[in-house]
């Protein structure tokens, strides 16, 4: 197996914050029924977090647990632990009703860091997402511009963004310029 | 003249002059100016020209509802036409070109059509243009382009960037004016997040001018106090641009025009959802319509004030006050109080004012009570007014020499904002204007009001109502959301006691047509009182017709002064009354945006999203001739130096039909479906039985919409007995993907499946041709032989180290297989293939080349064998149409009349005699004309190539019978009109009996 390698190739820009292109981590999407307690203790298990509410994230070092729809969720998790804990989580969840996928190269991530209202800033440039009111442990599907996209700040100072692997450059363009451009409060 | 006076002007600093050209000439300003202003301040009274008579024309207002004064600004990439005089702060270097005239403002060959007028009425071009026909193209239209018309448009790319910003807010505040102060200072009181829009530089509306230093001092406090609150959010120079559904409004904020050195984004689009709107916005003064009130000299009342007070500017040295309310004695007095000679008060009241005009009396100004201007003297600059009686047709009565006139018809409230999504207005007979009707106010989602009006938008003038008014309106915003603080009015300046208004809107009351004929009632598109009346007589009863036909308010002002002065002449020719006529429709923005603002981002390399493939960046730096599939970027082909495309194509087939080539197929849809309801969901899906479909094996399948209509083909592959992988077209993923999560979640939502669309998870490599086993085997490939790997069936191999799953499916008659592994490996799997295959000279190969080898085969193409309207049946594919099913999606629409009719177009093969390719789109002739007199037609071309295997074109298409018309020749028409014969053949043009693909 070759390194497996980001759509940008660790791509990084110095603006208002700082953008820049993560490592690849794992991702696995699980569909299934997110109130079926089978689904969710599988999926605390195999995560090692609790199963967040609506909109919501868990986060713990390197590892987040989405909720991404009431029948959709996303685990990120180191790559190492990828194989394992997905042949984990399907055989635990075989005889009940759930898709569970590998979908670790099918986004990139992308990693926003800097002053806390500089980090809003941008993000409102871009999202229609209230940002003045935006908090850990929040998860937004939504869009940047013109593509899908779903954001999260594990930590104050910092955000992450996930987006499709094919829109990845253009991604990162519009994070880019909308950190280029000065301040506004 | 006009000039800056020694004193006065609290907007402007003395002490920073600013350097600016007009018309390439040098003038001086001061920082603080507007453009107009310091044009005024440099004597400069003629602004432009008029945009169908070429009248001369001076500045008439001082703020957004200018309809004269518009100016080419900036140069080269930042140069834009149509700006207002009145917004456009003053910079060093700013550079201002006037519009519309040639070839000089002063001289201009135009304003010969003035001298027409009598034969450009209303409705000019509709009447006169129409005959002869061919004339209009040729004749009228370039000779109408080169007369009207404003400002140029620019010819260099844009060289500014622009921005949006989505901002959340309980109260927003658009206006910040006194009423938009205390609106927000109450909204705010109670912890509510408010946001207040200015689209001038400074706060405080009208307030520091009409209210003297006690105004001025009350919006310091009020701007300060909200200025320290949290929880509000204050922007200036930006404009509350459209009120739209759900508390959505458009913001637009000027950023760097005010300032010499740009740097960052020009306008910036404030894109904002607000719990509650207040608009604050004001009102705008209305002109008087008598004869000559557009030369230059004549102006708002409020204008000439604003100029005095804000910038120490005087429009002239004596100044005639026409007016029929009380307002405009303001501007006598500031005038005189500035030591200016103000001739005369004409009031067409025969009471006259109230408090305001014993003040005026008192400081010596004669008082013309019952009076009005007959006619204006002057052309390029006033030189004196005619006064007559206002009742009566205009016989004079003195004549007054002057270099300004002051008007005032009245005040009309901004209601466009409140307007803009739904509210409506009531006819407010004893302030004579149209107000907001606050029990038919917007209303959202849970039927509510969501938009307010505060001061002088709601019909409110005197500072005192104005500030209870509006502090009620915020504090009853804020309690929408609980958040209702407790603050008292703030104290007003002393209002002095005022005569009401008397409806002027002729002058005099019964002008006669001469008079008329010279009263401007839409400046900038030269609209006359008589251009309405004759629309009325005309049978335009509807406002909406008469503006249409007139073209009054059409302008890019949109009849900011106009409007009801005009639709109140339209009134008394119908006889009518005003709130009967009703006013025009108020459509956002309130005044123009630049297109910038409203794209953003989206310019340049952030225009759209651009998809890219794995591989793109290899591809890129290989040769690739880009071809856009939806927002993917493919390689058509790969060029060569020294090659064409024809020859690069042509290589790329060869060697693939020959050894061995590659194509990148990652942009092909690839969607998971699982469940224990996952094979009858299939069967629902595609027209074909999936669910008898063996773990480990694939199958092509089709799709059809609810009405039968082919919409996507791919192949299904079985991963496990509840695991499909579904292949879709590459435009077909994201729409068949949601196609599935349509059908599942509303009408199937109780069938045990689910779906994943892991199109973007894995690179997949199609390795075509001949040797395309050799190589496999190569990279680590083990038991692939025809026996062990067969046709449509899928295995895991690890190939080059990389765990990848292999599916054997062909798409150009070769030997083939498609490689599916993760993004993140494809490149280097891709690399690895050139290794392995360079001893057969492997290349790779574009969608040109996929499309053409194909065709060779007879393969369909979604997209080019269907459009919308063709049926499987229409393809001859009924061998893919399960006949076992009870249903299938389109199944029921396919048993129609129409879809099973005998003589609907089928799919056959074209082959011309002389080995050409036949047109794109081209039509199988048949005999006789329909009943447009157009040729009749029996069939279509689909697809059409030159075929470097066969050495000739070929081509498929949809012909009446065709499948039973082999042999026959048929004739297709060329762009040349002339036609070109081509047989019907078998569709299948290469490899018929399949002996490639083992």
């Amino acid at each position: 197996m070759s390194d497996p390698v980001s759509a940008l190739h660790g791509l990084t820009v110095e603006g208002s914050v700082r953008v820049e292109d993560l490592a690849p981590r794992g991702m696995i999407t699980l569909r299934g029924d997110l109130s079926d307690a089978t689904v969710s203790d599988a999926l605390a298990r195999a995560a090692g977090l609790a199963v967040p509410d609506r909109r919501g994230i868990a986060v713990e070092g390197e590892k987040r647990l989405a909720w991404m729809s009431p029948d959709e969720a996303l685990l990120i998790l180191p790559r190492a632990r990828l194989a394992a804990t997905l042949a984990g989580l399907t055989e635990t969840l075989a005889s009940s009703h759930a898709l569970a996928a590998d979908m670790s190269d099918a986004r990139a991530l992308l990693r926003l860091t800097g002053e806390d209202a500089a980090l809003r800033e941008v993000l409102a440039r871009l999202a229609p997402v209230d940002m003045a009111t935006f908090a850990t442990g929040e998860i937004r599907r939504t869009r940047l511009a013109q593509v899908a996209c779903a954001f999260w700040m594990p930590a104050p100072g910092t955000v992450e963004v996930i987006c499709f692997r094919s829109v990845a450059r253009y991604a990162f363009d519009l994070l880019a310029q909308a950190a280029a451009s000065p301040r506004i409060s | 003249m006009s000039t800056r006076l020694k004193t006065g002007g609290r907007r402007i600093d003395r002490s920073r002059p600013v350097t600016f050209t007009f018309n390439g000439q040098q003038l001086r300003g001061y920082a603080g100016d507007t453009l107009a202003s310091a044009l005024l301040a440099n004597d400069r009274m003629m602004m432009g020209r008029s945009f169908k008579y070429h009248r001369p024309r001076g500045v008439v207002a001082s703020g957004t509802e200018e309809p004269n004064a518009l100016f080419g600004i900036g140069q080269g990439g930042r140069f834009e036409p149509n700006q207002r005089a009145t917004m456009q702060e003053l910079h060093d270097g700013l550079e201002a070109q006037s519009q519309n005239h040639w070839p000089s403002l002063e001289f201009d060959v135009g304003e010969i059509n003035a001298h027409l007028s009598r034969f450009l009425p209303a409705g000019f071009y509709y009447k006169t243009f129409l005959w002869p026909r061919a004339f209009w193209k040729h004749v009228y239209e370039p000779f109408i382009r080169q007369s009207a018309g404003l400002g140029k448009a620019p010819k260099d790319r844009d060289a500014d960037t622009y921005e949006h910003y989505y901002h959340f807010c309980d109260v927003l505040v658009i206006g910040g004016g006194l009423a938009g102060l205390a609106a927000a200072r109450a909204a705010a009181s109670g912890g509510a997040r408010v946001t207040l829009l200015e689209q001038e530089p400074v706060l405080g509306g009208r307030a520091p001018v009409d209210e003297g230093t006690e105004g001025a001092a009350l919006v310091e406090t009020l701007a300060a106090e909200i200025g320290a609150m949290e929880n509000v959010t204050i922007r200036t120079r930006c404009m509350g641009a459209g009120v739209y559904d759900h508390g959505y409004v458009l913001g637009y904020e000027r950023l760097t025009d005010h300032l010499a050195h740009k740097s960052g984004p020009r306008h910036r689009l404030w894109r904002i959802r607000a719990g509650q709107v207040i608009t604050a916005t004001g009102a705008i003064e209305r002109p008087l319509s008598f004869a000559g009130n557009d030369v230059p000299g004549v102006m708002l009342a409020s204008a000439l004030r604003d100029y005095l007070v804000g910038f120490g500017v005087s429009a002239g040295d004596r100044t005639v006050v026409v007016t029929n309310n009380d307002d405009a004695y303001r501007t006598a007095l500031a005038l005189a109080g500035a030591g200016l000679t103000v001739p005369a008060i004409v009031d067409a009241r025969h009471g006259g004012a109230g408090a305001l005009g014993a003040e005026a009396e008192a400081a010596g100004i004669r008082v013309l009570k019952g009076h009005g201007i007959a006619r204006v003297k002057g052309r390029k600059r006033v030189t004196g007014v005619v006064l007559c009686k206002q009742v009566g047709e205009g016989a004079p009565v003195e004549e007054i020499a002057c270099d300004a006139v002051a008007m005032s018809g009245g005040w009309s409230p901004v209601v466009h904002l409140w307007s803009h999504c739904g509210g409506k207005l009531t006819w407010d007979d004893a302030q004579a204007m149209f107000r907001p009707d606050p029990d038919r106010a917007p209303t959202g989602a849970d039927g509510r009001a969501f938009v307010s009006c505060a001061g002088a938008a709601f019909g409110v003038f005197d500072a005192a109502d104005v500030l209870s008014q509006a502090t009620r309106a915020g504090l009853t915003a804020a309690r929408a959301f609980g958040k209702a603080g407790e603050v008292a009015a703030p104290d007003a300046p002393a209002a002095p006691e005022t005569n009401p208004i008397e409806p002027v809107w002729l002058m005099p009351a019964s002008a006669g047509r001469a008079l008329r004929a010279k009263a401007w009632l839409d400046y900038q598109n030269d609209v006359k009182v008589t251009d309405v009346q004759l629309a009325a007589q005309e049978g335009f009863e509807s406002v909406e017709h008469a503006k249409r036909y007139t073209t009054l308010g059409m302008a890019t002002d949109q009849g900011k002064l106009s409007n009801i002065n005009g639709l109140a002449i339209l009134s008394g020719a119908l006889d009518t009354p005003i709130p009967q006529v009703g006013t025009t429709t108020f459509r956002p923005p309130y005044t123009p945006v630049s297109m910038g603002a409203i794209a953003g981002e989206a310019r340049a390399e952030t225009f759209q999203p651009l998809r890219r493939s794995p591989l793109h960046d290899w591809h890129a730096a290989n040769g690739a001739d880009w071809e856009p599939v939806g927002q993917w970027r493919r390689p058509y082909t790969y060029l060569r130096p020294g090659e064409d495309r024809q020859a690069a194509v042509t290589r790329e087939i060869t060697q693939t039909r020959g050894a061995l080539g590659l194509l990148d197929a990652s942009t092909l849809g690839k969607i998971i479906v699982k469940g224990p309801d996952a094979g009858r969901f299939m069967d629902m899906m595609y027209t074909n039985m999936m669910s008898t479909l063996k773990p480990g094996r694939c199958r092509y399948g089709l799709m059809c919409s609810e009405n039968g209509f082919l919409m996507d083909d791919g192949v299904v592959a079985r991963w496990d007995e509840d695991t499909f992988m579904c292949h879709t077209t590459t435009g077909g993923a994201d729409r068949i993907h949601a196609h599935m999560e349509e059908w599942l979640q509303t009408e199937w939502w109780d069938w045990k499946v689910w779906t994943v669309n892991a199109t973007e998870q894995y690179a997949q490599i199609g390795v075509v041709g001949p040797q395309a086993r050799a190589v496999l085997q190569k990279l680590g490939a083990r038991n692939i032989a025809n026996e062990d790997f067969p046709f449509m069936s899928f295995q895991d191999h690890r190939l080059a180290g990389i765990e990848a799953r292999v599916y054997r499916i062909s798409f150009s008659g070769e030997l083939s297989y498609e490689i599916a592994v993760p993004a993140g490996q494809g490149l280097a799997l891709w690399k690895a293939l050139h290794e392995a295959g360079a001893e057969w000279n492997v290349m790779p190969y574009g969608t040109e080349a996929l499309h053409v080898m194909r065709a060779e085969k007879g393969f369909i193409m979604i997209g080019d064998e269907t459009d919308g309207t063709v049926i499987p049946q229409d393809l001859n594919l009924h061998w893919a149409i399960s006949k076992k099913k009870d249903d299938f999606i389109g199944k029921r629409a396919q048993q129609r009349a129409d879809m099973t009719r005998p003589d609907r177009w089928k799919l056959i093969g074209l082959e011309t005699s002389d080995g050409s390719v036949l047109p794109e789109g081209a039509y199988a002739l048949a005999e006789g004309k329909n009943a447009n007199g157009q040729r009749n037609v029996q069939g279509r071309v689909t697809s059409t190539y030159h075929s470097p295997t066969l050495g000739r074109g070929i081509a498929m298409g949809l012909v009446l019978n065709g499948p039973d018309r082999m042999g026959e020749t048929v004739a297709f028409n060329k762009v040349d009109g002339s036609t070109v014969p081509a047989k019907i053949v078998d569709p299948v043009f290469y490899d018929k009996e399949g002996t490639k693909n083992v």
